[in-house]
């Protein structure tokens, strides 16, 4: 047998039964553990969007409305706590940033294990709730409604606050590793930008999670014994929720798209083999966007009754975010001129983020316009927005990133024609299900309607069309990485040609990851010239 | 500059945006094709630059090698610059607009709204009272005063681009001025629980002479509480329930007050207030023998409770004779 240091993590001390995954403090085998979890719990929220979307195929009810409603509200509470939070960080992060940075793990292992597992009893309290009533608030538990309703509220927002112990600790744990665990030679400036993009996540997480928290718990307290926080009836203000909801959840959304923009950085730069263009650039507008974050929250809340000076501070800051967005996207452009780009899957899935995405920043801008958001506002016109940056972003790129990374994790290569063709699936699929939507906003179609107006039937049967195609797409994807596992063709160390530290080591990587520690000498991505 | 932006107008507004049924509405559809254009502009280079650079950079060999260009500070400038000069005119010219929206004329005609799971009230001053149904009168200021009695709802006129949510234990506003007569749709955009996507109410704009006539006129004066229930059941149910005894969708009316009535499940109860009330508001809760083919809908939110008992006491009267 080889030595311990060659071995790769996979079989490391021969270990591996369930019990060895179930117990291991190898960041790459709890990364992959997020993996699996993540994804199932992916399918299930898409099966509950399927649902939904057939249910929209025509205006006659083919599910009661109230079936309908908690469809809506499991889709949106599984999607966001449970794949698109967890999915870039807790996933990709945890494989990659010890290996991004050159050290042999996370700085607390035993803390990185019990992450996961606070969001696998979370997830399990959360669905626990539909074998008690089932819960039909929508993922944004607004007050009153959540105080009223039956099912089993206090046992979703239990399920959610459990979770945000998952992202609170995963955060610390990057912060410290960060700061404490670089490989010798490399200072903050020669970080890959994906690790940049996990840090400056990993201080949202930490900053943002406990108001979530907090949140949640008042509404647990004033439901259980009735204390009036947010009830109107025991002299509570509902508005008071929003604000505290949105504190938190408008800095979530960017820890839902910070990580996939570090995954872009890295996938257009190896693919295009040049480096990256404005590295210091990008790194000030991840940190832009990161600060901006938390003082936009009451562009959700234009139509609230918020006063008229609010109502403009607002708008003016949210204008903000939109610069360092630009910037961004304007740098991979720049990084592509003259480069030698190729057009692999990964890649794809990297142009299409940058067509969806500047489609979701853009729509962005007009709901930041104040007037124009009060037509919009709470119309499928912010649905399909917000799907553009959550799955034509951060999906887009998370997949793109397994194509990508999937060598390194299991030393096999993901066929080449099955990824191109899950990409054409989803990315035809997406506009096919989320662009009409764009136009039933215009039309003044409301969200979370289980019926609609005869008027506005055509386009919602185009949309769920799309739905399947985008469904037939992941589960190409879910095909293609089977098969990888099962039959795949072994990858070599650096198939893409990467000049980041992950590819300076076997695939799939030894136990500690390199064996002797690199050091560093330059920037992440000097490409011969 | 007014020119161009009426070229757009009538190039894009109108194609997506509903009719625009107000002043304010034609200024928000001006702003809104601004930002379409120039969105487009921006997505052209950008996507556009993008598939460029792919194509003619595509990789022809392995190992080619590729310049080293680490930034480019006026680039850089320019492309943070120029996003920024136009938020900040968008963001101005939101501002403006906004200020009209949120500025009530000292004189608009007031009408009270509340909202509740899942139907609209309107109140006027005169005591006219309507559910779901708002009228109102065209070229005249009109303000709406909203509160709700349960949970957070939202008003929502798409002709008009105007939306305010409506919170229990507060009053919140909004105004617009119709400019012409005709029928548009309301809708509760704030997730309300089950009927939300039934909450819907029609807005009528009539011409002025046309609304003084409506706002007098009322359709129970000088009728007694029966007579008021005869004439809604004439007017809502008749395509279902004559008042006679005959069948048709649904079972005829006569003698219904005090007969004992089988039920599909097989028990009996006798129709009292209680059970007449049950059928209007939750008819599949008891269904009567051999009429389950054709469900009746429920008028929860539809009949005010005013009616309802107009609609009890035409059936009690009716007994009686
Ligand atoms: C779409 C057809 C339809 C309309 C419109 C309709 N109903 Fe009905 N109604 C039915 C049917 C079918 C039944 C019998 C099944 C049941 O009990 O639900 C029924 C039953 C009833 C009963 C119980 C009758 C009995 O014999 O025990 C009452 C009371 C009633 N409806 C009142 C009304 C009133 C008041 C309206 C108008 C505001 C109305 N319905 C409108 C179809 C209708
Ligand atoms: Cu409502």
């Amino acid at each position: 047998m080889a030595h311990d240091s060659q071995v790769s993590y996979l079989k490391y001390g021969n270990q591996t039964g369930l019990w060895s995954w179930l117990t291991t403090l190898d960041h790459k085998k709890i990364g992959i553990m997020y993996f699996i979890s993540i994804f199932i719990f992916f399918f299930i929220g898409g099966m509950f969007a399927l649902l939904m979307r057939l249910e929209l195929l025509h205006p006659e009810p083919l599910f009661s409305a109230d079936q309908y409603n908690q469809m809506m509200t499991y889709h949106g509470a599984i999607m966001t706590f449970m794949v698109i939070i967890p999915g870039v960080p807790a996933f990709l992060g945890n494989f990659l940033l010890p290996l991004m940075i050159g050290a042999k793990d996370v700085a607390f292992p035993r803390v990185n294990l019990m992450s996961w597992y606070c969001l696998m009893i979370g997830a399990a309290i959360s669905f626990a709730t539909i074998f008690f009533g089932g819960v039909d608030t929508g993922w944004t538990f607004y007050t009153p409604y959540s105080l009223e309703t039956s099912g089993n509220t206090i046992m979703m927002v239990l399920g959610a606050f459990v979770m945000g112990f998952s992202s609170i600790l995963t955060g610390v744990n990057f912060i410290v590793t960060i700061h404490r665990l670089r490989a010798p030679g490399m200072g903050f400036f020669q970080m890959p930008l994906m690790v940049w993009a996990l840090y400056s996540t990993a201080i949202i997480q930490v900053v943002a999670t406990p108001v979530l928290a907090i949140t949640l718990l008042l509404l647990a307290l004033e439901k259980v014994f009735g204390v009036g926080i947010f009830d109107p009836k025991l002299g509570g203000d509902p508005v008071l929720f929003q604000h505290y909801f949105w504190f938190y959840s408008h800095p979530a959304v960017y820890i839902m798209i910070l990580p996939s923009m570090g995954i872009i950085s890295e996938l257009i730069t190896t693919f295009s083999r040049k480096i990256i263009f404005g590295y210091r650039a990008i790194v000030y507008s991840t940190f832009g966007i990161a600060s901006v974050s938390f003082f936009v929250w009451g562009h959700h809340m234009f139509v609230s009754g918020q006063s008229y000076w609010t109502g403009w501070i607002f708008s003016l800051l949210t204008m903000l975010v939109g610069v360092p967005t630009a910037i961004k996207a304007f740098n991979w452009v720049a990084t592509m001129y003259r480069g030698s780009i190729s057009f692999k899957a990964p890649m794809l899935f990297a142009f299409g983020y940058l067509f969806l995405f500047s489609i979701g920043g853009i729509t962005g801008i007009y709901l930041a316009v104040i007037p124009i958001d009060v037509h919009f506002h709470d119309t499928y016109f912010v649905v399909a927005h917000f799907h553009y940056v959550m799955v034509g972003g951060t999906l887009l790129a998370l997949t793109g990133g397994l194509y990508y990374w999937f060598p390194k994790m299991f030393g096999k290569i993901c066929s080449e024609l099955g990824s191109q063709i899950s990409f054409f699936l989803i990315f035809v699929g997406f506009n096919v299900t989320f662009f009409p939507q764009f136009v039933l906003g215009h039309m003044g179609m409301p969200r979370r309607y289980h019926t609609y107006l005869p008027e506005f039937e055509t386009l919602n049967i185009i949309s769920t069309v799309g739905s399947w195609m985008i469904a037939s797409g992941f589960f190409v994807t879910l095909g293609v990485v089977i098969y990888a596992l099962l039959k795949g063709p072994k990858s070599g160390d650096n198939p893409w040609g990467g000049t980041t530290l992950e590819w300076k080591t076997s695939s799939p990587p030894p136990h500690e990851n390199f064996e002797t520690i690199p050091t560093v000498t330059g920037g992440p991505y000097e490409y011969g010239s | 500059m007014s020119v161009f932006l009426l070229l757009i107008q009538s190039a894009f507004a109108e194609r997506f945006m509903p009719y625009q049924g107000t002043a304010i509405a034609a200024e928000i559809d001006y702003l809104y094709s601004f930002l379409l254009i120039v969105s487009l502009i921006a997505f052209v280079i950008l996507i556009g630059g993008m598939l460029y650079f792919a194509l003619k950079y595509r990789r022809k060999a392995d190992n080619e090698p590729t310049p080293r260009i680490t930034h480019n500070t006026a680039l850089e400038f320019l492309w943070s610059g120029i996003p920024f000069i136009i938020f900040m005119i968008a963001f101005a010219w939101g501002l403006i607009i906004h200020k009209k929206m949120v500025d009530f004329p000292d004189k608009a005609f007031e009408v009270h709204v509340t909202g509740y799971r899942w139907a609209w009230d309107f109140q006027y001053k005169s005591g006219k009272k309507i559910t779901n149904e708002l009228y109102v009168p065209a070229g005249e200021p009109v303000k709406l005063i909203m509160t709700s009695k349960d949970v957070i709802h939202s008003f929502f006129i798409p002709a008009f681009r105007v939306k305010q949510d409506v919170v229990p234990g507060r009053y919140t506003a909004l105004w617009f001025e119709a400019k012409t007569p005709g029928v548009y749709q309301v809708f509760c955009t704030e997730y309300c629980g089950t009927n939300h996507s039934r909450m819907l109410a029609k807005l009528h704009v009539l011409p002025k002479k046309k609304f003084e006539k409506w706002l007098s006129d009322n359709p129970y004066k000088g009728l007694s509480l029966a007579q008021r229930g005869e004439k809604i059941l004439k007017g809502s149910c008749a395509a279902c329930h004559g008042l006679s005894n005959a069948r048709k969708i649904g079972p005829g009316f006569q003698g219904l007050w005090g007969k004992e009535r089988v039920l599909e499940d097989g028990t009996t109860v006798v129709a009292d207030a209680e059970y007449i009330r049950n059928s209007i508001l939750y008819p599949q809760k008891q269904i009567v023998k051999s009429y389950n083919q054709v469900k009746m809908n429920s008028y929860q939110g539809q009949l005010s409770e005013d009616e309802l008992t107009y609609i009890i006491e035409y059936f009690k009267n009716e007994k009686g004779n």
